[in-house]
């Protein structure tokens, strides 16, 4: 029993196991990637632990809590945030609206205490200016200054990107899923993106689970490699064992044919 | 220019800058100096139009930052106005604490609409609400208790407690133009502090994302139900200040055509903006009203109208010409400005600032 766990995971969409009876434990602190090809049910394991879908047997046990059966904002506020593969921002918000949005469950005025924010002194301003204050740290953290009051839907595919991270980082989650952060990114931005992912890990004592396709991340930043094949696991272990496990080999290159 | 802020909290002012209090001033100074060189008619009809912003600012809230329709608001328009006269009558309630109760019933009835709606979408909520607007005008109209189709009085506007012997009527249209006016400052800057903290941001994230709200820790029964509340409440408000404009309703004022015209009034005016609401709501007013009411005393082109109504139309006036003209208008925004009016000012604004580029 680690401090995150997933135990026996299944589910099924009509005939097609999606997930497998899939186990894994990720200690605290910890990078752990996910791989696998396209289809192999990396996303439906995030969907499942962030509570988007139910699965049909299994459990997902964080610091002892099992976080199956509660809906997403629950999964939430127990600390578990993610991004999207295909990027879930607020498109007709700002970049500030969207990591405002982040601190949406920190920040106790309801309705009426934000219809009376008349003045510096009212509740709602101080508190405004206080989650204002974490934002601008993300923000400087992830260099987003320039982009600060730009509306999300006019933003580069990359910088939409960091701007999901930054609003899964205003969270303050204890885990991170992360699912393919580095998709549609350049040579430079992915590099800083590494820098960020271990910066997050130290900074922030997050623990981060990483579906990732590009191989030169994962073996750069990742403690242990989880590596699974339509909906089942192949191996686990540290990037450079699973990376010669021949399993994987033939599962991202296909059967060795001339000698 | 130079962005000279120097703190986080300038950043949600209300006033941000020394041009907007300055134009604000200008704005308030000729709405408050209204009265001394319009007639009683015009402050009726600006009234009217104040009744309608308070409406669409908060029905602005519901379709434009959150994403949900309704075509029912002219049944919390009803419950305002019905629920304000009859606590003040039946109960003998003080007006102030009648129209705050009467919103607070329509926000209720907002809420129960809101529950359907979470699983609704696109034109089936359009129509559970449309029902739902139909419903309370045939509710109230067959009851005898609201006055049946006969429709209600407006008692005297007594906005003291008459009960504790403090009692200070509002008879002239003046008194109530200035009551219906404040209503509108206190209720148009409330939805403007709404939008800019957490319940409006969470608002914005439905509409924009339902499934990122939902894993950012956004509770969406709640959200969704407390828009349709919100909304409700303001429609209340506004039908509650819209009992008195008028003095006298019957049941079928609020029919599905007020619902459209709200809806009318937002789009045109710009989704999602409070300007956009306030300016919409006071151009369809305008149109609904005002437009074809001297009609024959236009030049040459007035007597032909007039004729052609009377001939193929109307005989008792030029209503349907103001039908058209709200058509023509919506058709033109739909074609030429998908954004309303808002967005046209947005436009000119940066087409002045880069001027000549």
């Amino acid at each position: 029993m680690g401090y995150f766990s997933v135990e026996n995971l299944s589910i099924s969409f009509g005939g097609l196991k999606a997930v497998d009876g899939i186990s894994f434990s990720v200690e605290k602190n910890e990078i752990f990637s996910i791989i696998g090809p396209n289809g192999s049910g990396k996303t439906t394991i995030f969907n499942l632990i962030s509570g988007i879908y139910k699965p049909d047997s299994g459990a997902v046990m964080m610091e002892g809590e099992n976080m199956v059966g509660k809906t997403p904002d629950h999964v939430a506020l127990k600390g578990i945030a993610r991004t999207f593969q295909n990027i879930e921002l607020f498109k007709n918000a700002t970049v500030m609206d969207n990591l405002m949005l982040g601190r949406h469950m920190h920040m106790n005025t309801g309705l009426f205490g934000g219809a009376f924010m008349f003045g510096k002194r009212s509740k709602a301003a101080k508190e405004e200016v206080k989650h204002r204050e974490e934002v601008e740290k993300i923000i400087d953290f992830l260099e987003l200054q320039s982009v600060r009051d730009s509306f999300v839907g006019s933003l580069a595919y990359g910088k939409r990107k960091l701007v999901e991270v930054g609003r899964a980082l205003a969270l303050e989650p204890k885990v991170m899923l992360l699912d393919e952060p580095s998709a549609g990114m350049n040579t430079e931005e992915k590099d800083d993106l590494n820098i960020w992912i271990k910066d997050i890990r130290e900074d922030y004592n997050m623990t981060i689970l990483l579906i990732e396709h590009d191989m030169n991340m994962i073996m750069g930043i990742s403690d242990r490699v989880f590596a699974m094949q339509q909906g089942q696991k192949i191996t686990l272990g540290t990037p450079q064992e699973v990376q010669k496990h021949p399993e994987v080999i033939k599962a991202y290159l296909g059967e060795e044919e001339i000698g | 220019m130079i962005n000279m802020k120097r703190a986080y909290y300038e950043d949600i002012e209300l006033f941000k800058s020394g041009t907007i209090v300055f134009w604000t001033i200008v704005f308030l100074a000729v709405l408050v100096t209204f009265p001394l060189y319009m007639s009683n008619y015009y402050l009726y009809l600006f009234s009217l139009m104040m009744v309608y912003v308070i409406v669409s600012v908060g029905l602005n809230i519901l379709v434009g930052s959150t994403g949900q329709i309704s075509l029912g608001h002219a049944g919390f328009f009803a419950i305002g106005a019905y629920g304000t006269v009859i606590l003040m009558t039946s109960l003998s309630l003080p007006f102030f604490v009648a129209i705050i109760a009467a919103a607070f019933i329509a926000a209720f009835f907002g809420f129960v609409l809101g529950l359907p709606a979470l699983r609704l979408e696109g034109p089936y909520l359009t129509i559970a609400t449309l029902a739902f607007g139909l419903a309370i005008m045939h509710i109230i109209g067959h009851t005898e208790f609201f006055g049946g189709r006969q429709g209600l009085v407006a008692p005297a506007l007594d906005i003291g407690v008459p009960q504790l012997g403090w009692s200070y009527v509002l008879d002239s249209m003046i008194s109530k133009y200035y009551l219906v006016l404040i209503f509108t400052i206190i209720m148009v800057l409330v939805a403007i502090n709404i939008l800019k903290t957490k319940a409006g941001r969470a608002f914005v994230a439905i509409r924009d994302s339902d499934i990122a709200a939902e894993v950012i820790g956004i509770n969406l029964t709640m959200y969704k139900t407390l828009a349709f509340a919100t909304s409700a409440f303001f429609a209340g408000v506004g039908g509650g200040l819209f009992a008195f404009v008028l003095g006298f309703f019957d049941p079928f004022t609020f029919n599905l055509i007020l619902s459209v015209i709200f809806i009318v009034m937002i789009v045109v005016g710009g989704l999602g903006s409070v300007m956009g609401s306030i300016s919409g709501a006071i151009l369809i007013t305008y149109l609904m009203y005002d437009l074809f009411k001297n009609v024959d005393e236009v030049p040459v082109v007035g007597a032909l109208l007039v004729a052609f109504s009377q001939q193929f139309m109307t005989i008792t006036g030029m209503d349907n010409f103001n039908y058209i003209a709200v058509g023509l208008v919506m058709i033109g925004i739909m074609l030429f400005e998908p954004l309303g009016l808002f967005g046209g000012w947005i436009r000119l604004k940066k087409y002045w600032k880069t001027w000549p580029f």
